[in-house]
């Protein structure tokens, strides 16, 4: 398609303010203004409308295709919660009014949704409070270092490290290091689990904190996870739990319960927020008794006569890390969807997530390589080894899934699986979508036993076939032109 | 209310094909002493009666008054066919696009951004977007000390104070020294910047306009900062960008910013979008998603995520930064409000909001006790100083229906009685007037 700008045509509006009724004040002095105009296309509303219509149509998303995008928990995304996110008295609400004198009374309702939201997470991660300021899972790990660093430097100590897996979320050890932290990885064992040994011996005093995806991006439960939680703090460590994979153990297992010391949750994955083509989430925050002190202003409390205020009087708390309250259309959406599944829904939310993922496994063990044969949670890591002997790799049996209408599995991640495809297929899918997407796949691993070119060429069906990537990060084109 | 496909046969079915009898053997990996101590959470409800529930919370935000208050986060309108081509759910209901053969209308319209976004800067490269504008500058500052290896940032107190509380927040266990110089008649003051500037500074930061509402022509002091190897990086309001000097054109290495103002609702505080544009050398040192231009096997053009051995996906500890996801549905919000508005409509909107301040700055200005400060121009925002405290003036308006600005000395020492006023687009000459009567009538 060609770009907005390609059709620019001179003299054309798609939007106009009117004449002002103020108009004829002195225009600002030359030297303060632009010389050089932006180069924005002149167009009609229409041409706007059709260009970004037709461009949807180019993507495939949940609400037009299985989308087993693995640690990504693409389930479906309520439609009602959209309408509860754009009611005016949430959508035109101006952050700062809580701030002003007198102005706490004007946002009663969304501080009472920011309350009553941190309640819910709370009780659902068995953590003791949380900060709603996280904008994201990687800012809320990023928040969880600089807790646990203030909370060493409390102490008075300055530990140097933090420990992550090998298999764990490339965030992870990104976070650490953003947050000056020396990293740690510890790799996994040939069953599947953290290797304890290796744990053991890099575990010390000097270690400021232990990362743990639980259940693992294996989509495994580590039945020692309490074992290696105390290993943690016995070294005066803190114990992170990184969120991502909640999903599964909504009801069945809180991190609180385990000892974790921190916990983000993504929002946009448990709680069934739309994931937007890359964002907006949220990553709230949830932490442990001893680190609530910490936490970032300001938080919001319930006063003796039921109505609800900011609250900035935390000597110790690390400060800001958002402006103000997290992303509040994203926890607004989260909180609508909670109260609608309630607790009974949630926990049949984690029951079939998990029966989905491994009804997938079960069928499709005999057609791939299951690098660790165990009980998988809410997401299966199957390995295309087998099939890349033949020439398929995972990459392309993801573009031969694209031609048959599916959005691929996550693939090359986790790292520690060669040719990896990990598919989540979520609890929202129907038993006829799945079998459509194993037969599929069943078929795609028979293709590469007989016929491997009729995969490794794809896709056909697609307004495009596979894109030059080495040009693209050789030569970089990041920007229109004229 | 569940969204849940299926039927107990279903569920049978599966259980057998898995080789399990119920669902619970399929959690037995959790030891039993592991389970929730407490899982108290309230009963389903359906859509109608959470529906209910959250149409009286809304109620209950007050969104009737007419709104003066910015303070970097602006009341601008947002023309209908935004929200309808955003509600497409083949983008909402998308996730990043790393298979670009399904995502190319993604991709396309990330590219299309960061081109726009390019535009309005005067800067080479952008990215497809950050969380907001305080933590673009948190990116900006990292960026600048990587690219020169030093270790002090020197911060103009003009810009916004919560984008300075929050990086001394993320700064708290890394060694950086930070010096503040402080404004002077509202404005940035040049000998107390080389004062501090030496060839150990990483980067200097300025915001225009700065939060007083202030305009400078910075490049004098962006050709200094230059002097001595350092970045300047600029905090810019994207809405501002219609009518002033660009960061480009002053000299700038980065410019970042909060992107709410191009088509994106206030929303109670989020979610919005951080902006960054930079000079291309600075490109492998940028943060998160980018999205370039290249061609297929047959040489048609098409679009993919490039770049990406900086991003933690691939360089874990090593990375320019640990963002994942991004702000990319916001970023869509922009990009469709700018080609909506288009070169003319741009050029409009600031030309508006600054005529309506100019407007509102002289009927204020009529008003017994309330003085103007004029020592610098401003674009849509400016600050006046009041006979008495202003939050107590603030709270006196809000009962005759007006947020009529943000009081400083929530943030500066000294200021109490400063008032700063932002007047958009929406303000009409009417709400401006009634604004200056009630205003006397409450001083």
């Amino acid at each position: 398609m060609r770009l907005i700008f390609e059709k620019h045509k001179e003299g054309r509006r798609g939007f106009s303010y009117g004449a002002s009724d103020v108009a004829g004040a002195k225009p600002l002095a030359g030297k303060f203004c632009r010389a050089t105009e932006a180069r924005l296309p002149c167009l009609s509303e229409l041409d706007v409308v059709r260009h970004f219509t037709n461009l949807s149509r180019l993507n495939f998303s949940v609400d037009t295709n299985f989308y087993p995008l693995g640690s990504c928990t693409m389930k479906y995304n309520p439609k009602f919660t959209e309408r509860i996110a754009a009611f005016e008295g949430f959508s035109q609400l101006h952050p700062l009014l809580p701030q002003l004198s007198g102005g706490g009374m004007l946002a009663q309702g969304a501080l009472e949704v920011l309350y009553e939201s941190e309640k819910l997470f709370a009780e659902i991660t068995g953590m003791s409070a949380f900060t709603l300021q996280p904008l994201a899972g990687a800012h809320g790990e990023l928040t969880g270092v600089m807790l646990i660093a203030a909370y060493h430097q409390h102490q008075g100590l300055r530990r140097k490290y933090i420990i992550v897996a090998d298999s764990s979320h490339g965030t992870n050890p990104a976070s650490a290091a953003i947050a000056g932290y020396e990293v740690k990885v510890i790799p996994t064992g040939a069953d599947g689990y953290l290797d304890l040994v290796q744990y053991k011996k890099h575990l010390n005093n000097e270690v400021a904190a232990v990362m743990l995806t639980c259940p693992d991006t294996l989509g495994i439960f580590n039945p020692r996870i309490k074992e290696i939680a105390d290993m943690a703090h016995s070294v005066g460590a803190l114990l992170y739990y990184d969120g991502a994979n909640l999903n599964a153990m909504l009801g069945k297992c809180r991190p609180g319960d385990i000892g974790f010391d921190l916990v983000h949750i993504n929002l946009h994955k448990t709680f069934a927020t739309p994931h937007g083509g890359g964002g907006p989430g949220a990553g709230p925050v949830g932490v442990s008794q001893r680190l609530v002190e910490f936490l970032p202003i300001s938080r919001v409390i319930r006063r003796l006569d039921a109505t609800f205020a900011l609250d900035y009087n935390y000597p110790k708390s690390i400060g800001y890390i958002a402006p103000f309250y997290g992303n509040f259309g994203v926890i607004l959406k989260a909180y609508a969807y909670i109260l609608a599944l309630g607790k009974e829904g949630l926990i049949k939310a984690a029951e079939i997530a998990v029966l989905n993922a491994n009804y997938c496994q079960a069928r499709l063990k005999e057609y791939y390589d299951l690098p660790f044969d165990k009980r998988c949670m809410h997401e299966c890591v199957f390995s295309a080894s087998r099939q890349a002997k033949n020439g398929v790799h995972a990459l392309d049996i993801a573009k031969y899934l694209i031609d048959q209408g599916y959005h691929p599995p996550t693939i090359y991640f986790p790292l520690i699986v060669q040719e990896a495809l990990m598919i989540e297929p979520t609890e929202t899918e129907s038993k006829e979508a799945l079998d459509a997407f194993i037969d599929t796949m069943i078929q795609i691993a028979e293709l590469a036993k007989n016929n491997p070119s009729a995969v490794t060429q794809s896709p056909l069906n697609m307004p495009i076939k596979r894109l030059d990537e080495v040009r693209a990060a050789r030569q970089p084109d990041l920007r229109w032109k004229p | 209310m569940s969204y849940i496909p299926h039927t107990a046969e279903d569920i049978q079915q599966m259980l057998s094909v898995i080789g399990v009898k119920s669902i619970d053997e399929l959690f037995k990996d959790i030891p039993l002493g592991l389970r929730p101590k407490s899982f108290n959470l309230p009963a389903s409800k359906s859509e109608f009666q959470v529906t209910q529930t959250l149409h009286k919370l809304a109620a209950k935000n007050a969104t009737g008054l007419v709104n003066f208050v910015g303070a970097g986060f602006y009341d601008h309108f947002i023309p209908a066919a935004v929200d309808a081509l955003v509600s497409r759910s083949e983008f909402y209901t998308a996730y990043t696009p790393y298979q670009p053969e399904c995502a190319q209308g993604w991709l396309q319209a990330i590219y299309e951004y960061q081109s726009i976004i390019c535009e309005l800067t005067g800067l080479d490269v952008s990215n497809a977007s950050l969380y907001d504008g305080g933590t673009a500058l948190f990116e900006a500052m990292m960026m600048a000390l990587r690219h020169t290896g030093r270790n002090k940032i020197i911060l103009d107190s003009g810009v916004n104070l919560i984008y300075r509380t929050m990086l001394y927040t993320y700064t708290l266990n890394l060694a950086i020294e930070f010096v503040e110089i402080p404004v002077v008649h509202g404005q940035s003051c040049r000998e107390e910047l080389f004062k501090y500037l030496d060839d150990q500074t990483a980067a200097v930061i300025f915001q225009n306009p700065n939060f007083f509402g202030a305009v400078d022509d910075y490049s004098d002091m962006v050709e200094q900062v230059h002097k001595f190897g350092a970045l300047a990086i600029e905090v810019a309001y994207p809405v501002s960008l219609g009518m002033l000097k660009t960061p480009q054109e002053m000299g700038f290495d980065i410019a970042i910013g909060e992107g709410q103002s191009l088509g994106i609702p206030l929303s109670f505080g989020g979610p919005y979008l951080g902006f960054m544009a930079a000079r291309s050398q600075l490109v492998r040192q940028m943060p998160g998603r980018i999205v370039g231009s290249t061609v297929d096997s047959d040489g048609r053009r098409g679009f993919v995520l490039t770049l990406q051995t900086r991003e933690q996906h691939i360089r874990r500890e090593k990375a320019t930064s640990n963002i994942c996801s991004n702000e990319a549905l916001c970023a869509l919000r922009a990009v469709v409000f700018i080609s909506l508005l288009g070169r003319e409509g741009f050029k409009e909107l600031a030309e508006h909001n600054y005529q309506k301040a100019e407007f509102a700055k002289e009927t204020l200005s009529r008003i017994n006790g309330v003085q103007v400060k004029r020592s610098s121009p401003t674009f849509n925002e400016f600050t006046v100083l009041l006979p008495r405290h202003a939050d107590e003036v603030v709270r006196r308006m809000i009962d005759k229906g007006f947020a009529c600005g943000f009081p400083l000395g929530r943030f500066y020492q000294g200021l109490d009685n400063y008032l700063l006023i932002a007047v958009t687009e929406k303000r009409t000459k009417e709400e401006i007037c009634r604004l200056a009567d009630s205003l006397e009538a409450v001083l």
